[in-house]
């Protein structure tokens, strides 16, 4: 039998009694489109339940169904999420790559494999755990055409049995994702999961040193993908329309808005829908659908990724120039042009912020985790329609498409800001209006909404030049008027903006700048960087652009500062040279990152001790 | 104190003075189509007695595009991006159901670089009046051909079109518009009563109207110029609009005239000329169009019309008041809801 092979074999690394427990990354290879998802769905979901700290990183073809795709939990007695790049334990199903996966491991991981691979041939340095799934799954599978999908179940069995993952965990998790609806659908699953668990307790000798204990640390949190987060800010941003046109890898932001609104937001006694979804032709159409239920009054947004910007650039100079507002989600994927769909990068920093002809700037900001989703979604909808102006959210296909472990989501404490609307009454206690008057010293003017019944409301809306009485206008003081106005609304945004995350260390001479999802990989490679190299640095998030006050002060504090990017060409920080001033500037240096998988703290760490001349 | 008597100034039925539906001064060339068409707006909105700030006004970008600076002053006017009225008309009419649309665009505008938005407009059956102020050619670069431009018409420039034009209406008609009419910036009394018939209809009401160009297509060998449009354009029907809070009976000849009822009662009367055409057959429409097309004619009338479909905001099933006004407590879900969700992801 091919498992005493497994114990006895002297190629394998012999046993041993240091265990590594709670902190190990778990890698599924599979075929896109077998039903792997669920499997580990129920896996990290176990894991989670136990206690530990948990991450999942689904690493996806632009495929349906066919070509590779690997998916790695990570469980962190630390509290680390981020990627990790070392595989310690493997389960190796796809026999297109599972040659090359298992070269890539680092000796003393774990591979658990489908038997006829003989994986255990190609390097004597692994723990090899032979399967022999085919021959398992058919007693608890009789119906043939489920087999492809039941046999991923039984990987589960396998691994919780040599984890020493709790199996009333794994049945629970198991059953939560199924539902109480796919009863019997579950059952056949779980059936798979048990003939896995027991095939390993009794044919299987654990060699090596991972292995998972019962801890405290995810008490009351939740799980969540970062689209679906989005979506939960639109609901309780109170968002009525909604205008998009699919693309990967934010259609799962308007497929969740979809079902929350559904559920949410249909009036009680009438059944009718408070909020309009409409897939549109395009992206041209998506962003002019907002923009044109935005200047009716209403909360509209849209959610796209990069090539859905580029579409969208011209009418986002219209609602800069008109002054209309807009929330756009950009969940950023690989680009240039249709780039890697299914990988993740924050390249579209420096095109968004400029985004269209003429001269432009845009406020964007940086959610780094679900909750962020959540409470940025609601300061985008209030930054929009108070500064009535176009507000990007710039998530990415790691955050947006991954499950994340999270803190539950706050209540709104403040109400829902409208911005500067004149209503009728306003109307008839001040004589009328000009549209593009500064009033109030924040450059940004009051207006009206269509259908104000008042013969003083109306004003003319025009992507050509205006002026304060929103008339036509070709006059050069017009027209420089006007844009001074607009770049001062901008800079009233400063205080208005998310302000960064601040952590600083007295003794840091160093200090470490990012945005968005890279902070995993950077807060745990400013441990490394500590526990490794003695390098003591202090920490900035950015929320938000415009930059506030906040990013100057510590770049001036530290000799100094590396920006971390997920772009090729360091745009965070090219958009930092833009606005800093150039003894700011040189203390700048760039870290980056463009290979297009989730930023890993060894990757940080490795170039920024490079660059101190460790 | 003068005493002289003033006659008193003509009202309509909300007591508005035809000064309440007039826009600012027009910049466009004298004698040009858009200008009438203006015009027929200013009259028909008043006439029928319509709050000029119940309409919310939409262009794309051209000379027909800024014409809406000069109609209905006292509504709001939206002069957005080139070819992309349709979708900038349809976020505003969903976000306030309670708006009336008037979006007019151009050829170019349209049939050129905005066929994307304006098909797709076609089968939502937003409920706006879309009106093409056709004339063939760009105004505001002067004068290259556009998509609607016939085989074989002629620039100022002698450069022959080879390339067929895009019907609009038949487009319209194809896809979902259900009001489709095509009429001619010279023809005061029938495109009054295509413009009437619109207002009180409840969808996607598509008027192509031939505007002609002054300076730069109404020329010999164009077929968007006023005399062209006077010697082959082909009236389908005398139209009447009766308004339905006017209740006139009329003697009608058995055979010789239509009625199709609009919503709230009003109703539009055909009276034929030559044949008997019937608006609510979507196929006989379409024939018409290409038999006239044949013979070199250009049909001008209410090509197609149909009553009963539900427009894009009936589709969505939304609340009667507009989304864009909803209170926080309509749009924003208490904190039960939150935690409920919260408990559900854990």
């Amino acid at each position: 039998m091919s498992t005493i092979e497994v114990s006895a074999a002297s190629s394998q690394p012999t046993r041993t009694d240091s265990h590594v427990t709670n902190d190990f990354s778990i890698q599924v290879a599979t075929v896109n489109g077998s039903g792997s998802q669920t499997a580990n769905t129920v896996l990290m979901r176990a894991l989670f339940q136990m206690g530990i700290p948990v991450s999942g990183k689904n690493l996806f073809p632009s495929n349906i169904a066919g070509l590779p795709t690997w998916f790695t939990i990570r469980a962190s007695k630390h509290g680390y999420i981020g990627r990790k790049k070392e595989i310690d334990f493997l389960v190796a199903m796809n026999p297109e790559t599972a040659q090359e996966d298992v070269r890539k491991l680092e000796p003393g991981a774990a591979v658990v494999y489908d038997e006829p691979l003989k994986l255990n041939t190609v390097r004597s340095d692994l723990h090899f755990y032979p399967v022999p799934f085919d021959r398992l799954v058919g007693p608890v599978c009789p119906e043939a055409r489920l087999r492809k999908l039941v046999r991923n179940m039984i990987y589960d069995g396998v691994v919780a049995q040599l984890l020493g993952i709790d199996m009333e965990e794994m049945r629970t998790a198991l059953y939560k994702q199924f539902g109480p609806r796919k009863a019997k659908a579950a059952e056949l699953n779980w059936n798979a999961v048990k003939a896995g668990y027991d095939f390993a307790a009794a044919n299987l000798v654990k060699t090596d040193r991972y292995r998972v204990e019962r801890m405290n640390a995810t008490a009351g949190k939740i799980i969540i993908e970062g689209n679906a987060a989005i979506a939960l800010g639109c609901v309780f941003a109170g968002v009525t329309v909604v205008s998009w046109y699919p693309i990967t890898p934010s259609s799962s932001v308007i497929e969740a808005l979809t079902t929350y609104l559904r559920r949410f937001r249909i009036d009680k006694e009438t059944g009718k829908a408070t909020f309009a979804v409409i897939q549109a032709e395009d992206e041209l159409a998506s962003i002019g659908m907002v923009i044109g239920a935005s200047w009716a009054g209403a909360r509209a947004m849209t959610a796209t990724s990069g090539p859905g910007i580029s579409l969208m650039a011209e009418f986002t100079g219209l609602g800069y120039y008109a002054e209309v507002p807009a929330v756009i989600v950009n969940v950023q994927r690989v680009g240039p042009s249709t780039g890697l769909p299914t990988r993740t990068m924050q390249g579209d920093i420096l095109s968004t912020a400029v985004l269209s002809h003429g001269d432009t700037k845009h406020p964007i900001l940086f959610p780094s985790s679900p909750v962020e989703c959540f409470t940025m979604m609601i300061s985008a909808f209030d930054l929009a329609e108070y500064f009535q102006t176009p507000v990007f959210v710039f998530s990415d296909l790691d955050l947006g498409m991954n499950n994340w472990m999270s803190d539950p989501f706050p209540y709104p404490t403040e109400p829902i800001n409208r911005g500067k609307v004149l209503t009728a009454e306003d109307l008839d206690r001040l004589g009328g209006f000009a549209r593009y008057k500064d009033v109030d010293g924040d450059g940004v003017g009051y207006r009206t909404l269509p259908g104000t019944r008042h013969p003083k409301a109306a004003y003319f809306t025009r992507g050509s030049g205006h002026n304060e009485n929103a008339g036509y206008s070709e006059r050069e003081d017009d027209y420089m008027n006007n844009m001074d106005r607009l770049a001062h609304k901008f800079e009233a945004m400063r205080s208005r903006v998310p302000a960064p995350y601040v952590d600083i260390d007295q003794r840091a001479h160093v200090g470490i700048i990012c945005a968005g999802t890279s902070r995993y990989a950077v807060e745990e490679s400013r441990d490394q960087l500590r526990d490794e190299y003695g390098l003591q640095t202090s920490y900035l998030r950015l929320k938000a652009y415009p930059f506030t006050p906040q990013l100057s002060e510590f770049i001036r504090r530290h000799e100094r500062v590396y920006v971390v990017d997920q772009n090729r060409d360091g745009q965070l920080l090219q958009l930092m040279r833009l606005e800093l001033d150039p003894d700011e500037i040189a203390k700048l240096r760039s870290v980056r990152y463009y290979g297009g998988l989730p930023l890993d703290a060894r990757t940080v760490t490795a170039e920024i001790a490079a660059q101190e001349g460790f | 104190m003068s005493t002289t008597a003033v006659p008193p100034k003509k009202t309509n039925r909300i007591g508005l003075e035809i000064a309440a539906y007039k826009g600012g001064k027009t910049t466009l060339c004298a004698g040009c189509g858009h200008n009438s068409v203006s015009e027929r707006l200013v009259e028909c909105f008043f006439e029928m007695g319509i709050e000029p700030w119940s309409v919310a006004k939409f262009s794309g970008i051209g000379c027909s595009s800024k014409s809406p600076a000069y109609f209905l002053g006292m509504a709001h006017g939206f002069n957005s991006v080139h070819g992309r009225a349709p979708s900038v008309a349809t976020g505003a009419l969903v976000a306030n159901r309670n708006l009336l649309g008037v979006t007019v665009s151009g050829d170019g505008d349209t049939a050129s670089i905005g066929i994307g938005q304006f098909v797709h407009m076609l089968r939502r059956n937003v409920r706006q009046i879309y009106i093409i102020e056709n004339n063939g050619v760009y105004g505001l670069t002067k004068g290259q051909f556009s998509a609607t431009a016939d085989i074989g018409s002629k620039l100022k420039t002698g450069v022959v079109n080879d390339l067929p034009p895009i019907d609009c209406c038949l487009q319209a008609i194809h896809l979902g518009a259900t009001l489709v009419a095509r009429s001619f910036s010279g023809d005061k009394r029938q495109l009054q009563a295509i413009l009437k018939a619109a207002i009180a209809h409840r969808g996607l009401s598509v008027i192509d109207v031939i505007s002609p160009c002054v300076t730069f297509n109404d020329h010999e060998g164009s077929t968007k110029s006023y005399s062209y449009m006077k010697e082959h354009g082909e009236p389908l029907h005398e139209l009447d609009f009766i308004p339905a809070c006017e209740d006139i009976a009329v003697e009608i000849a058995e055979g010789e005239i239509r009625e199709v009822e609009m919503h709230g009662g009003a109703r539009l009367r055909l009276k034929k000329v030559g044949r008997d055409y019937d608006p609510t057959d979507k196929l006989n429409a379409v024939r018409a169009l290409a038999e006239a097309e044949k013979e070199g004619h250009v049909l001008t009338g209410i090509l197609y019309v149909d009553t009963s479909r539900p427009d894009f905001v009936e589709l969505l099933n939304l609340v009667d008041e507009p989304l864009a006004t909803l209170p926080e407590s309509k749009v924003r879900p208490p904190r039960e809801a939150l935690d409920q969700i919260m408990d559900e992801l854990r």
